[in-house]
């Protein structure tokens, strides 16, 4: 789960990190008043999840408002911005960049650098020189040597170093406490004074640490996600959503990414990657199927039943394809114990073209096949 | 011989009296595993499928002397349940729990690289299977077959798929290992490749990977130098976005050297004979 910036930097400031004195706007005339308040110019920022950073200066109130209008007709990834920061800006003489990374396997990594407002894969393909990396035990925590390590390498002036050092304990303990697993502070200003101050940041949330972090879990932004992505996640549904035509679920992580390259080998790219996991029932199907239906042309269930019996997954698959009715072509892999019963029960599915296949590798066949043949109703 | 787990191995099983935990007790018990008894915090004096059941771990060694544990214990409490499997020193831990904090795992891992005498297989994996004698974790039952070939996967569905079809053509398999799907798991494909190359009961190993992580790079370096034994592979996610978590926790593509091609080429160069799909997998150990 993403934080907004505003989020993020509030988090921050909770635990010690210095951040400019923001406040959100979710109107112009909201963002003129604050632009009068704080005295400009301000640095306002359109608050999207996962993106890059979005932000334009505004020398006047009537500028704020302007560029507040503009941003809230926008829409990044097709998802309206409803939300912006507006900051005083601040005196700054260098941006670096602050990261802390737990999903690198099993090593906890905090990595800095002088490419302040960077992105932190770009640095590391373009500029790896730039980067000063340290492995975090995570039983003892950032250790100041650590601390002053990053300092050296990215040639803080030392008189910041103090500062920096705190700076980046008081990150770390953010981060745990938080359960972040990708976090940034970038960029990290240098202020004329020699203060360091967060001007822009992120953190990426553990979604599975939510059921513990129930206050971050509470500000989560639904208007900031895509519908589906919401009822993915509701229904207990791994869903990426891709760019081909053929509706792919299936039963397991593993399975599903073989059965989409062998789609993509086909030429029949998925439309959809949603895996229902080892516990099929059908409202998690009907889910799924709402969640794909609108544009594919074939559709592709590939289940290797683990669990429950094939007779048993067939009953709930049955159910959400009555209550769903699609009206393209389905193709049926249902492997697993009793799977010819399981193959019996869905025969009776009345209103749909299905077919059976024995295999993965059939299935993708007669499921790219299917595709070939599809007329769009429209025309 | 076999790895891992055989008919000798005395397993208990943290949460059995939990739903999962006591279903695939009965799904164990059903194929032969010498179960020896469980443990459920506050539920020590109960019985479960004629099973003793404990307060703690370390009560349930010393009744039972079970050298392997199995952890169905839910994603908030497995990290603790673990932890008291290593304090216990029991030398075989098998965590099929599905989404553990990435900072507990983080933890856990540091932990039992002090504590050399645990091993711990996954976390999100369906455990070890070694045919004919000893199941320990949710692998089905049906599909395997006593044979020779090892079969090493991060996915578990796609494994049952492979050691499905490989049974159906008569190839049986000595011991079938799930290593899990999360970014930190406690065994990796290395591991679990050099038991196989000391196993005198396997003469081929089939190893199915995936997008994320180095675990197949490792694994390609381990070949290389170590393995004599031919080793079929398939790496999965080849059509697989960047930045994209696909299913699996620890299926992502973030650096370059985590996509599938890279891993291919890896493998290929070090001498694994890699097929396009885990289909062709049985196909050519025929």
């Amino acid at each position: 789960m993403y934080l907004h910036e505003y989020q993020s930097k509030q988090a921050f400031a909770r635990h010690g990190i210095p951040v400019p004195a923001g406040k959100i706007a979710t109107t112009e005339q909201e963002a003129f008043a604050i632009a009068s308040e704080f005295g400009v110019p301000v640095v306002v920022n359109a608050q999207a999840l996962a993106s890059q950073r979005v932000f334009r200066l505004a020398r006047t109130p009537q500028e704020a408002e302007l560029v507040a209008r503009d941003i809230f007709a926008q829409a990044i990834q097709d998802i309206r911005i409803h939300t912006i920061l507006i900051e005083p800006t601040a005196d700054i003489v260098a941006e670096y960049f602050l990261g802390l990374y737990a999903d690198r396997g099993s090593d906890l990594l905090m990595v800095a650098s002088t490419e302040g407002g960077g992105e932190i894969s770009q640095i590391e393909r373009d500029q790896p020189q730039t980067l000063a990396r340290e492995t975090i035990n995570p039983m003892l925590g950032v250790l100041d040597f650590q601390a002053r390590n990053l300092a050296n390498g990215i040639n803080l002036p030392r008189e910041s170093w103090k500062a920096f050092i705190q700076l980046v304990c008081n990150f770390y303990r953010c981060c745990v406490d938080c359960d972040a697993v990708r976090a940034e502070i970038n960029p990290l200003g240098l202020t004329r004074g020699g203060e360091l101050i967060a001007l822009g940041g992120k953190l990426e949330i553990d979604d599975n640490a939510l059921f513990r972090q129930r206050e971050l879990a509470a500000i989560r932004d639904l208007q900031a996600e895509h519908e589906s992505t919401v009822l993915a996640r509701t229904a207990r549904i791994s869903y990426v959503h891709l760019n081909g035509k053929i509706g792919l679920i299936v039963s397991g992580a593993g399975l599903g990414m073989a059965t989409m390259d062998l789609l993509a080998r086909q030429h029949a790219e998925a439309a959809s990657f949603l895996d229902l996991g080892s516990h099929i029932q059908r409202d998690k199907v009907s889910v799924a199927l709402r969640l794909i239906l609108p544009d594919v042309h074939a559709l592709l269930i590939n289940i290797f039943a683990d669990r429950a019996p094939c007779d048993e997954i067939a009953q709930e698959l049955l159910a959400a394809i009555h209550e769903i009715k699609p009206i393209v072509p389905l193709v049926i892999r249902l492997a697993g114990e009793h799977a010819e019963e399981g193959r019996a029960i869905l025969s009776a599915a009345s209103g749909v073209d299905l077919v059976f296949a024995p295999t993965t590798t059939e299935a993708v066949r007669r499921a790219a096949e299917k595709g070939m043949a599809h007329v769009d109703p429209g025309r | 011989m076999s790895i891992l787990a055989d008919k000798n191995t005395l397993l208990i099983v943290q949460g059995i009296t939990g739903r999962e935990g006591s279903f695939h007790t009965a799904q164990m018990l059903a194929y032969g595993t010498q179960i020896v008894g469980g443990v459920t915090p506050g539920k020590g004096g109960e019985w479960v499928y004629g099973k003793p059941v404990f307060d703690s771990v370390s009560a349930a060694v010393e009744a039972t002397g079970a050298n392997a544990t199995i952890i169905y214990v839910g994603a908030a409490n497995a990290a603790d349940a673990i932890y008291e499997a290593i304090d216990a020193q029991i030398p075989l831990i098998v965590c099929v729990t599905e989404g553990i904090p990435v900072m507990d795992m983080l933890k856990v891992y540091a932990y039992l690289r002090q504590n050399r005498a645990s091993r711990l297989i996954g976390p999100n994996c369906p455990g070890i299977l070694t045919p004919g004698q000893s199941k320990v974790g949710l692998i089905p039952n049906f599909i395997a077959r006593s044979g020779s070939v090892g079969v090493v996967a991060r996915s578990g569905t796609l494994s049952y798929g492979v050691v499905d079809a490989m049974s159906q053509a008569g190839i049986g398999q000595s011991t079938i290992v799930g290593i899990g799907g999360d970014p930190i798991i406690g065994t990796s494909f290395v591991d679990i490749l050099e038991m196989f190359e000391d196993d005198p009961e396997t003469n081929r190993v089939v190893l199915i990977g995936e997008i994320g992580g180095r675990s197949e790079i490792d694994a390609a370096n381990f070949i290389q130098s170590r393995m004599t034994k031919p080793v079929f592979a398939c790496v999965v996610g080849t059509s697989a976005p960047e930045r994209t978590r696909i299913g699996h926790a620890g299926a992502v593509i973030i650096e370059p050297e985590t996509t599938a091609a890279a891993k291919i080429d890896a493998l290929r160069a070090a001498g694994a004979i890699v097929v396009d799909t885990p289909d062709e997998l049985v196909d050519l150990l025929s």
